[in-house]
């Protein structure tokens, strides 16, 4: 059933391609029509799934025998979390790109042909198939900023493009000499992620190659200091664009990390905790200190996602069951909220403002004029600098609770993370609405466009989310926790801290 | 033996030299007087209703075959490249038939067709005679074909520069292969693989190793013996230098793979890291090294698309080469596989730069500006050919190079040959730019306002999107092809 | 009756949820639906209170199941006397503050929803006994307060709510990360199940084994620490206090002052004091030292104020220092002292009482102020006015009396609760109270200088054609004001309640 989320969004790229030119219309519908039947089947096929805790076979089919690649998808609790949040990211983006009239058909091409590799990517135990539908969002994500985007969209573009690139090729060296090796000692040769991580590789071995496979994903989940794409992408991106960026392709590297390069070289995990561990709390405090200075409001959420980030490796590089689990949940979480966030800051504001920049903002006093831009955006940052009753929290606290236990130090500069957190969203909200400078004269002949209902939409199905995770975190933690205690981890966790 | 058996062994041979000549008389008395459209479809067909049926014939007998002691061999794996040899030709036909470079269609499509019997009988021989024959054959159709744009000074000098360089070649070959018959009394490839077996290497042999793989060099365009290929492909008709870039390599590469495998079997030598011993490995990578670095890096510069095609080329060929260096039946097939895949892209490429080259009157990277808006079908089969040289998936280039890069890695003992590949797949990250370069201009940049959208030829069109699709495909579903590889 | 505790704030929640999707058009409204809500949480307050058994003590309207079994987080809820004293007061001050903002004519919807949601985040506060949320509570309470100072305050309001805002986070970081340890080392969110392993002595072992340092269990009472001290406010984290008191719009403050700064005394009594004894004892003079100091310097502070609110605003941090001298003398091992178990829950008492009474009071004094400020235009300096009691004499009287409560005149409920408080602090630290005893003298120098200032001496002609009190005024503040007799002559009405509660806390404080 899952499977049918990356068919029906193919499906639904083919559609738009047969669809005429000019009809924007036709195009914005059979793309939401498209992402909101991926969504739907996302969730039916989550919740039919009986046990998360094990991985499940949807299909298994041989592909390429020569080299024991199969096409191989499955899903256990952790790839159900991150499709479903594709479902809602995918949902919600289009709803916050109603307004794109330039090319509308080209732009939901690349835009679901992004979400069906993403799709494929968290369902895919191949590591081939993995592979391939990790890079196949490249190619979108480039055209999407570099057509699309706004602020130096070319230089984005490019920049994130060769970034990914070269971070997906890292993770191809490691994947042959992997697959060589494990072929060694397996007799035969295979691709399988579940038979690979039995394979015992050499300490010497998982020495090199884990760093290489792990910071070849990092790369896409902005670890510092790799993150540079990533505020630049996100600035130059539409304003789908960074929400798809933050909400899901981040998480596609962090994914990476943990199913592929944890997995496979636990030992190597173990030798690199620390240096991952710190990388990642660097990230946290430098993502949150130049958030706090810029000018841009794109730039701010852009770095305040890099701080984000942080948190996710932070709880990987735990290897307890609780840090792990946090990660997984803040990925979820950071992909609503970061989502939200950018929703409001590149549709609702920069869509009708035409400027970013705080000094101009500060002049206009959007909260009054859009004021559901303005609550919207004060709830996503509420939410984003960790509040409890919201995702956040109960993420990041799951995170710190499993760093506390192994790296207690390091888990008090986080802290230190979460409060300039706390700074750099009042100051975005005092400068981009709720400003107290005496406002320039409103331009009655000109008066910004109401929030529209599809905004009103995806904005309240984002809030929404957070809100029943922050709340009933169980829901899917019952998802999460069980996948820890299954055999597939159990060489990761055995030999950590707890 | 008998001279029905030959004939029946060569009938795929003999089938296009029948094209060959039908093609050029319809031309000549038919066709006399009608448009070059009309001439060079009706020609383009009748190609293709030859290599049709040559292929047909190579694939759907499975003989084996050898005859003359090694001159001609006809096994399955011989035959299915002649298919894909034959393919390859009938696309470069296809293409070519929008050309307006010149009114000697019936010339042209028949040299095409000739040179491609030289590199049937290229594949099929085990014999280095036969196999210097067949090259130099194909090669001076390869001359002609560079120079047959009589309007362009250009393609006249690009044919005089290939024709210089391809006759210092083939006598470094010449050279070579007459050193090894001096050694080993035969001009066999099994009988040399048996008279140099355990002597180890001595300097003789190392000098018609190093001139046989200098000869093989300039016929690939590997670096350092690379320097006529951009202005070969620049100057060249675009149909032509398809024609050089895709049957012509296939043939190649599947022949030195048999020279290295075959004949130099026991002086193969070690390029693996901290392990070098002298032999043909070690100088074949040092040539695939450089070719990567080098066709790579020159290729960001370039402001001109068929340039800029030809230094890919070059890289690819250094990646093609890794395949010869793996020297075992998984890499041999990874690095067939790679090649012939290659070789489909290429001639794809090269299809959709004649078409906008005639449209716009040049290949600049800008003339390519807007091409999605201008002609989206085009822009589309574009975008999927280049990803596929810079080996995203799942196109073909993908899936050829994790296939041919995990099997060199395979074949050393403790990941020997790693070194290489990090370099191959670093380098073709690199590429990855160049080729984005491109299609930013076709999708991202926007044409002059009243630029005219560009009527592709249907001939062309219909071409260029199945060769899409195969390239598609063959990334998808792999096995399609490695079966028989 | 089960759910009793959450549909008491669950009724404020919805009820804001409800004014603000009324738009800002439909006014009155508006301020309708959001006083019948808080009237109506005022019944439901009033009911637990009546209902609340006082000679048990214990907790009452337990709520519990599991929320988040992994994590060892339960929905957990009950009040205990301190709870329900705390729950009563909001409910009290809330109609109050939402009385005194009938004119707020800026997006009033979203004003009063604020408030609403505010008191929801303090019930909640109140009556949680898992940290999770308890936590949650604990921030939920911060948006709102933010958000009325910093839409709704006074010219310098942005500084002013951002420093409030980051000083509290600040602390809230720092409680979080202690809860995270002690979670680690225990397992446990829970208050009461954490005060067990304190009660048995185990808690510092097990922190000390989880993490192996020989000082964590007091690095995570400073994280603790830190979090209370910053929202009572202690000296020196009171920065914030005086900016934000200032600039928040005079309703706003009186829900600041009256009932947000007793969630930090709260988080002392309910979390500090049970479950870190050992710790406060270890540094227990300089924690005394600071109770003192938070007293005498405040009232220093206020005496040398010009603007009214911000004098009131350091006698409010004066009032509460009060209860943290009390709550740590009580934490003491003493020797040589009679009946210290009683001179404990004395203290207790006391500290408890004068939570309530400043509550009652100093949302009274400001709750004047705004009265004041409303007929003034917002002019509110101490050398502004003078004499006019001769013109308003009502609201001379009636603010008199706030005063003097706040004053500690016997008679009225200030003086039953510092009472209560030296009686039993003098014979558990005597020193302390005897430094202490310099604020009350300073706080009835300034409040007799306002006293003097404001009201006494020649009339500013200014001031001439002052309006008094309205009827609908005098309704408004006369509840106040008849309890603060009341409490002053029968203060058994809370302390009959609480007693229990404190002699449960003394025994919890005494092993």
């Amino acid at each position: 059933m899952l499977a049918w989320t990356i068919y029906i969004t193919f499906i639904g790229v083919l559609v738009l391609m047969l669809l005429p030119r000019d009809n924007a219309r036709a195009a914005r519908i059979v793309a939401l029509l498209t992402a909101i039947a991926g969504c739907v089947v996302a969730f039916a096929g989550a919740i039919q799934q009986a046990n998360p805790g094990e991985v499940t076979t949807i299909v298994k089919a041989s592909w390429i025998p020569a080299i024991g690649a199969n096409y191989y998808l499955a899903a256990d609790g952790i790839s159900l979390v991150l499709v479903v949040l594709t479902g809602l990211a995918a949902v919600s983006g289009i709803l916050f790109s109603w307004n794109i009239e330039k090319r509308t058909k080209e732009f939901f091409a690349f835009y679901l042909t992004l979400i069906g590799g993403v799709y494929g990517v968290f369902l895919s135990f191949d590591l081939l198939l993995l592979f391939v539908f990790y890079e196949l969002t490249i190619i979108p994500k480039y055209f999407l900023i570099a057509r699309w985007g706004s602020t130096r969209k070319e230089y984005g573009a490019m920049k994130l493009a060769l970034y990914s690139f070269v971070g997906s090729h890292l993770v191809l060296i490691g994947m042959i000499a992997a697959w060589v090796v494990a072929k060694g000692q397996l007799g035969h040769a295979s691709l399988d992620l579940i038979e690979l991580s039995r394979v015992h590789f050499s300490i010497g071995f998982q020495h090199w190659v884990f760093p290489l496979v792990f910071i070849g994903f990092a790369i896409l989940a902005g670890m510092w200091p790799f993150h540079t794409w990533a505020p630049t992408g996100h600035v130059a991106a539409p304003t789908a664009g960074s929400m798809l960026l933050a909400g899901v392709v981040m998480k596609l590297g962090a994914y990476g990390c943990l199913r592929v390069a944890m997995l496979m070289f636990p030992e190597g995990v173990r030798e690199w905790q620390w240096a991952v561990a710190a990388l990642a709390v660097a990230g946290i405090v430098y993502g949150a200190g130049v958030a706090l200075v810029q000018r841009d409001f794109k730039f701010v959420i852009g770095y305040s996602s890099v701080s984000h980030m942080g948190f996710v490796l932070l709880g990987l590089a735990t290897l307890n069951s609780i840090g792990l689990t946090g990660a997984v949940l803040q990925m979820f979480s950071h992909g609503i909220i970061a989502g939200l966030l950018f929703g409001v800051v590149g549709r609702m504001v920069y869509d009708r403002t035409h400027t970013r920049d705080f000094n101009d903002l500060e002049k206009m006093n959007v909260g009054k004029a859009l004021p559901f831009a303005g609550v919207t955006f004060v709830i996503a940052g509420v939410a984003s600098m960790g509040l409890p009753g919201f995702s956040g929290f109960i993420a990041e606290l799951q995170v710190l609770m499993g760093a506390w236990a192994v790296f207690p130090k390091m888990t008090i500069l986080a802290g230190v993370g979460i409060l300039v957190g706390v700074a750099y969203t009042l100051r975005a909200v005092q400068k981009g609405f709720y400003s107290d400078v005496p406002p320039a004269p409103i331009d009655h002949d000109h008066p910004l466009e109401p929030v529209s209902v599809p905004e009103r939409f995806g904005a309240v199905m984002l809030i929404g989310a957070s809100l029943v995770i922050g709340l009933f975190p169980g829901l899917l933690m019952n998802w999460i926790e069980p996948c820890f205690k299954s055999p597939l981890f159990a060489r990761l966790l055995g030999g950590g801290a707890q | 033996m008998n001279y029905l058996q030959l004939l029946q062994l060569s009938a795929p041979e003999a089938v296009v030299t029948l094209t060959v000549l039908v093609v050029l008389g319809v031309d000549l008395t038919v066709l006399r007087g009608k448009s070059l459209a009309a001439r060079f479809n009706v020609g383009a067909l009748l190609s293709l209703l030859g290599c049709a049926t040559a292929a047909l014939l190579a694939f759907t007998r499975h003989t084996d075959a050898n005859l003359f002691n090694g001159l001609l061999v006809v096994s399955p794996a011989s035959d299915f490249v002649k298919v894909a040899i034959l393919v390859l030709t009938v696309f470069t036909v296809l293409i070519s038939a929008s050309g307006k470079f010149t009114d000697h269609v019936g010339e042209y499509l028949s040299l095409i067709l000739l040179g491609t019997i030289g590199l049937m009988f290229l594949v099929s021989t085990e014999d280095l005679l036969m196999i210097f024959l067949a090259l130099e054959f194909a090669s001076l159709t390869l001359y002609i074909l560079t120079a047959f744009n009589k309007h362009n000074a250009r393609s006249a000098e690009a044919a005089l520069k290939y024709f210089l360089f391809g006759g210092m070649s083939a006598a470094f070959l010449l050279f070579g292969f007459s050193l090894l018959y001096g050694i080993s009394g035969s001009t066999n490839l099994r009988d040399i693989a048996a008279a140099i077996a355990g002597k180890g290497l001595d300097p003789l042999l190392l000098v018609a190793l190093v001139m046989t793989v200098i000869g093989f060099g300039f016929k690939v365009a590997a670096v350092p013996f690379h320097l006529w290929a951009p202005d070969a492909y620049d100057g060249a008709p675009t149909p032509s230098a398809a024609f050089i870039g895709s049957g012509s390599k296939v043939a190649s590469f599947y022949v030195l793979a048999q020279i290295f495998t075959l004949g130099f079997v026991g002086a193969q030598g070690s390029a693996v890291w901290h392990g070098y011993v002298a032999g043909w490995t070690p100088t074949v990578a040092v040539v695939a090294a450089l070719s990567m670095v080098l066709g790579n890096l020159t290729a960001i510069v370039q402001s001109g698309v068929k340039r800029l095609l030809a230094y890919s080329a070059i890289a690819h060929a250094g990646y093609m080469l890794l395949g010869v260096l793996g020297n075992n039946q998984l890499s041999a097939s990874g690095m067939m596989f790679y090649v012939i895949t290659y070789a489909l892209t290429t001639i794809g490429a090269f299809g959709v730069v004649a078409v906008v080259e005639d449209a716009t009157g040049g290949d600049a990277i800008a003339n390519f500006n807007g091409l999605s808006k201008r002609a989206p079908g085009l822009a589309l089969c574009l975008m999927v050919f280049l990803l596929s040289l810079g080996g995203i998936p799942p196109l073909a280039g993908f899936i050829g190079k994790f296939f041919l890069f995990s099997a060199v890695v395979d074949t050393a003992k403790n990941l020997g040959l790693l070194w290489l590949v990090i370099l191959a797949i670093a380098m073709s990250a690199v590429s990855f730019y160049y080729y984005l370069r491109v299609l930013k201009a076709a999708y991202v940049e926007d044409a002059a306002a009243d630029a005219p959208a560009i009527r592709v030829p249907l001939l062309s069109f219909l071409a260029l999107a199945l060769l899409a699709l195969l390239v598609i495909l063959f990334g998808v579903a792999p096995g399609l092809l490695t079966q028989y590889l | 009756m089960n759910h009793w505790l959450t549909i008491l704030t669950l009724v404020p929640f919805l009820g804001g949820i409800l004014v603000a999707g009324l738009g800002s058009e439909r006014k009155n409204l508006v301020r309708s639906l959001s006083l019948a809500t808080s009237l109506l949480g005022l019944g439901g307050a009033a009911c637990m209170w009546l209902h609340f058994n006082a000679a048990e003590g214990g907790l009452q309207f337990v709520e519990k199941f599991a929320w988040v079994p992994s994590l060892g987080i339960d929905y957990y809820l009950g009040v205990d006397g301190l709870g329900a004293l705390m729950v009563l007061l909001t409910a009290m001050v809330t109609p109050l503050a939402i009385l005194a903002s009938w004119n707020v004519e800026d997006r009033p919807h979203v004003f009063h929803a604020l408030v609403l949601w505010l008191q929801a985040g303090l019930f909640g506060t109140f009556t949680a006994l898992n940290f999770f949320h308890w936590f949650l509570f604990w921030e939920l309470g911060l948006i709102p307060a933010f958000f009325l100072i910093k839409l709704w305050g006074g010219p310098r309001r942005g500084p002013a709510a951002t420093q409030f805002f980051i000083y509290t986070m600040v602390g809230s970081v720092a409680l979080l990360l202690s809860f995270i340890a002690l979670r680690l080392a225990t397992g446990s969110f829970d208050f009461i199940e954490l005060a067990g392993l304190a009660k048995s002595g185990v808690l510092t072992a097990k922190l000390q084994a989880a993490f192996g340092w020989k000082n964590i269990a007091l690095i995570v009472f400073f994280g603790a620490f830190l979090g209370f001290a910053v929202k009572v406010p202690v000296i020196p984290f009171h920065t914030w206090l005086p900016a934000a008191y200032s600039e928040a719009p005079s309703p706003v403050t009186m829900l600041l002052t009256g009932v947000m700064s007793k969630m930090g005394v709260y988080g002392f009594l309910r979390i500090l004091l049970p479950i870190f004894p050992d710790q406060i004892r270890q540094v227990l003079t300089p924690l005394l030292w600071l109770a003192v100091a938070t007293i005498v310097l405040s009232a220093c502070a206020a005496f040398a104020q010009k603007d009214l609110k911000r004098m009131l605003a350091y006698s409010s941090i004066n009032h509460l220092g009060y209860c943290l001298l009390a709550m740590f003398a009580a934490t003491a091992v003493v020797t040589g002292v009679n009946h210290s178990d009683l001179q404990k829950a004395a203290a207790l008492d006391g500290a408890l009482l004068q939570m309530f009474n400043h509550g009652l009071t100093a949302s009274a004094l400001f709750l004047f102020l705004s009265l004041l400020e409303k007929r003034t235009g917002g002019l509110r300096g101490l050398d502004d006015f003078g004499g006019i009691r001769k013109v308003v004499p009502v609201f001379t009287g009636l603010m008199g009396i706030s005063l003097f409560s706040s004053l500690g005149l016997p008679g009225l409920n200030g003086f039953v609760g510092e009472f209560l408080i030296f009686k039993g602090v003098f014979p558990l630290a005597p020193w302390a109270a005897a430094i202490s005893t310099i604020g009350i003298l300073v706080t009835a120098i300034f409040l007799l200088t306002l006293i003097q200032r404001v009201f006494c001496g020649p009339l500013n002609e200014r001031w001439a054609k002052l309006p008094d009190l309205t009827t609908a005024e005098r309704l408004l503040v006369l509840p106040s004001i008849a309890l603060m007799f009341v409490l002053g002559i029968w203060p058994q009405f809370i302390l009959g309640v609480v007693d229990a509660t404190v002699v449960k806390l003394v025994q919890q404080l005494n092993f």
